[in-house]
């Protein structure tokens, strides 16, 4: 078996090394999730995939199974959690300090603390950070930055990556378990720092401060007698008020632009190093799977490590002897003897949605056919406290 | 062309919001062919630019330009329309201050790009300007479109969207944006809108759907119905479900099953009722929530046309 410290063993470092010959078991090596949470050269795991496919409950599940089994001090980080899941971490607000989680067996020197992510409490840290407290000031009461702070595309996900960065630095975790936004795209978190830091570094925010720095210089030569236009047609559109609070907030943040490309990079190294996992989440849908496919190819492209896909809500049949059929033609039988009739119509729906499932599930596994896969039955209920969680657990690690 | 409104859906701008994969543009076409049965004329609009539309009719990718996408029983037909928001941009500068050539740099420069993102919400304006003048254009002094339905953001962001507007007054203090915004933000709020919210009874989107009403009856929005997706008839409820009875059932079928199989298909019967328990509680809190709720049941055979005419007229019924 491989050593999964050691990095260059890429997808298959977490594979079970026996092969389950199981009929119906998909093609795919299974996912070690437990020698991956044992790791200690793992210090991040980040859960990514679409929105809707439980990505929240699987990163709660794996840090509690982290801090629980492997006695590893670990923090969550959600970023919109279902109320119940919250609840079940003792979570109740938006709060950007890790809470300890109560309830945690403790008893191999584990702990796992929570947190959800305040998107504008993040930025107004970030904006601390980079100036004097006045100036901080200036820019907090301005209305563009409250705007921004709380609305600009991509902001959300910068801040995911940002307090990502700033526990890593804090180094006061074994292991941070990353739940990642739910983005319309699940590569979005990827894209959102070189965007924002794009925008704020871009051609027109420049312009914007033309007046305040040196004029005629030659890439503004091109651009004057349209920008003049420009400028007219936006002070008549948006009023002069409006225009100046624009480039007050564009002056005020100039002296944070190195800063706010600096910390992009950053985080990206650290998704880039080898003491990160990303685990794809998934439910087997088409539109989840092909999520999870686009996935997997930019994480190949960034040379960012793809550990594992995590397939969510996976149906279990628990009488297979009974084919769908079989099933169906007995319900037609009994018709009148509804209790064994509805059950078997309950049966043979489980099975054939069981036989979409798989053949979604194949797309991904013929095309990836080294990533391992571990599969988490579909619960009949909501997780709404640790003991679902641990239940979760329980199924990742393939127990 | 009939103007006789369909009971039951009186909004002439429907906006459909939903959690994300609750099936929320599937949603909006069957409410758009359902508005345009019996002769109506209806707008179905997109504003993500996403494509969703194309990709259930079966269609090449929509230009930003209003065309008949389908027909509806009784001679009505649905136009489809994607709104994007920089040919809009362009499009609302020129309504104001004609700017040809100047319009065209501005567009080479990033201008709108930059326009859209440092001035937040501007692009949701342009968005929400359209859908109103959609709303209210008349030619010849007769209204264009009986109804308009819209594909809108999610819930997550659907009290942004359709706030954006206020914002904007409140940004903008003086010009023609104030005003043009003030104009938008009261169609949004008269009884022309209704926002209906798609759901699915699963956890989350039920929650979100609580969050979305709430927030959009703070914002004074007005809420049509909750429109609940992909339901099937229950089995089994109620009832106690044994070994012995299910023995009994499979050998009177003529189905041959050992000890383990009969024990399969109880867990499975039992995880079946529990998941009806689940579903139960959230309808319980749907009607909570005090708005009309319409069931639609699940495609089993995929979104296809025939099965947007079955939605269609299941909405049609509920009202």
């Amino acid at each position: 078996m491989t050593d999964g410290s050691c990095g260059f063993d890429g997808v298959a470092g977490y594979a079970r090394t026996v092969m389950s010959d199981h009929a119906g078991r998909l093609r795919s090596p299974q996912l070690d999730v437990d020698k991956l949470l044992a790791d200690p050269g793992i210090r991040i795991v980040v859960c990514c995939g679409s929105g809707g496919v439980g990505k929240t409950t699987t990163a709660a599940a794996l840090g509690l199974r982290a801090a629980e089994r492997h006695g590893r001090r670990t923090v969550v980080l959600t970023i919109d959690p279902a109320r119940r899941l919250a609840q079940s971490m003792g979570l109740s607000a938006l709060d950007n300090t890790p809470r300890q989680v109560k309830g945690v067996d403790g008893d191999g020197g584990g702990e796992l603390h929570a947190m959800m992510l305040d998107m504008k409490r993040t930025f107004d840290e970030v904006v601390l950070a980079h100036t004097d407290a006045q100036k901080a000031e200036e820019i907090f009461a301005n209305p563009f930055y409250q705007a921004m702070s709380s609305t600009f595309s991509g902001t959300q996900e910068y801040m995911a990556m940002e307090k990502l960065g700033q526990l890593r630095a804090r180094g006061e975790w074994d292991l941070i378990v990353v739940d990642t936004p739910p983005s319309r795209s699940a590569l979005d978190f990827l894209d959102a720092p070189a965007r924002l830091s794009r925008f704020l570094d871009g051609r027109m925010i420049r312009m914007l401060l033309v007046p305040a720095r040196v004029s005629g210089r030659s890439m503004f030569k091109l651009a004057s007698a349209s920008f003049g236009l420009f400028t007219r047609a936006v002070t008549k559109v948006l009023g002069t008020q409006l225009l100046t609070d624009v480039s007050t907030f564009v002056a005020a943040l100039d002296s944070m632009f190195g800063g706010f490309r600096e910390r992009a990079e950053r985080t990206y190294r650290i998704l880039q190093n080898k003491e990160t996992a990303f685990l794809v989440v998934a439910a087997p849908e088409p539109d989840a799977i092909r999520e999870a496919a686009y996935f997997a190819d930019r994480l190949a492209h960034e040379q960012m490590p793809l550990t594992g896909l995590v397939l969510n809500r996976v149906t279990t049949v628990a009488a297979p002897a009974i084919s769908a059929e079989t099933a169906q033609a007995a319900a037609v039988r009994l018709d009148g003897q509804s209790v064994t009739a509805d059950v078997m119509r309950v049966h043979s729906a489980l099975v054939e949605q069981r036989a979409r499932q798989r053949a979604v599930t194949e797309r991904f596994v013929s095309a990836y056919p080294k990533v391992p896969v571990v599969e988490v039955p579909v619960q009949a209920a909501d997780v709404h406290d640790l003991d679902g969680l641990r239940e979760i657990g329980r199924s990742l690690s393939g127990a | 062309m009939a103007t006789q409104e369909h009971a039951g859906w009186p909004a002439r701008l429907n906006v459909v919001t939903g959690k994300g994969g609750t099936g929320k543009t599937t949603v909006a076409a069957a409410l758009a062919i359902a508005l345009a049965t019996g002769g109506r004329r209806v707008l179905l609009v997109e504003v993500e630019g996403r494509q969703g539309i194309a990709q259930l009719f079966e269609l090449p990718p929509l230009p930003y330009e209003e065309r008949v996408i389908a027909a509806a029983p009784g001679g009505g037909e649905v136009n489809a329309l994607a709104i994007d928001a920089e040919q809009a941009l362009l499009e609302y500068l020129d309504m104001f201050y004609r700017l040809g050539m100047a319009g065209r740099a501005l567009q080479k420069m990033g201008a709108i790009d930059f326009a859209t993102t440092i001035a937040p919400g501007m692009r949701d304006v342009l968005l929400t300007g359209k859908l109103k003048e959609a709303v209210t254009r008349t030619v010849d002094g007769r209204r264009v479109y009986d109804a308009v339905v819209v594909d809108a953001p999610p819930t997550g962001r659907i009290g942004r969207f359709l706030n954006v507007t206020a914002e904007t007054a409140r940004l903008a203090k003086v010009g023609p944006i104030k005003s043009q915004s003030e104009g938008v933000s009261a169609v949004l709020r008269s009884p022309m809108t209704a926002v209906h919210v798609v759901t699915m009874l699963e956890e989350m989107p039920v929650q979100e759907t609580t969050d979305a009403i709430v927030e959009l009856r703070g914002l004074g929005i007005p809420i049509g119905s909750v429109i609940v997706n992909a339901t099937r008839a229950p089995m089994l409820a109620g009832v106690r479900v044994s070994q012995a009875e299910i023995r009994r059932g499979l050998t009177q079928a003529g189905v041959s099953a050992d000890r383990d199989t009969v024990a399969g298909l109880v867990t499975e019967a039992k995880a079946y009722q529990t998941r009806l328990g689940v579903e139960a509680a959230l309808r319980d809190d749907l009607a909570a929530l005090g708005r009309p709720v319409v069931e639609l049941p699940a495609l089993v055979d995929g979104v296809t046309r025939e099965g947007l005419d079955i939605l269609a007229r299941t909405l049609l019924r509920a009202s």
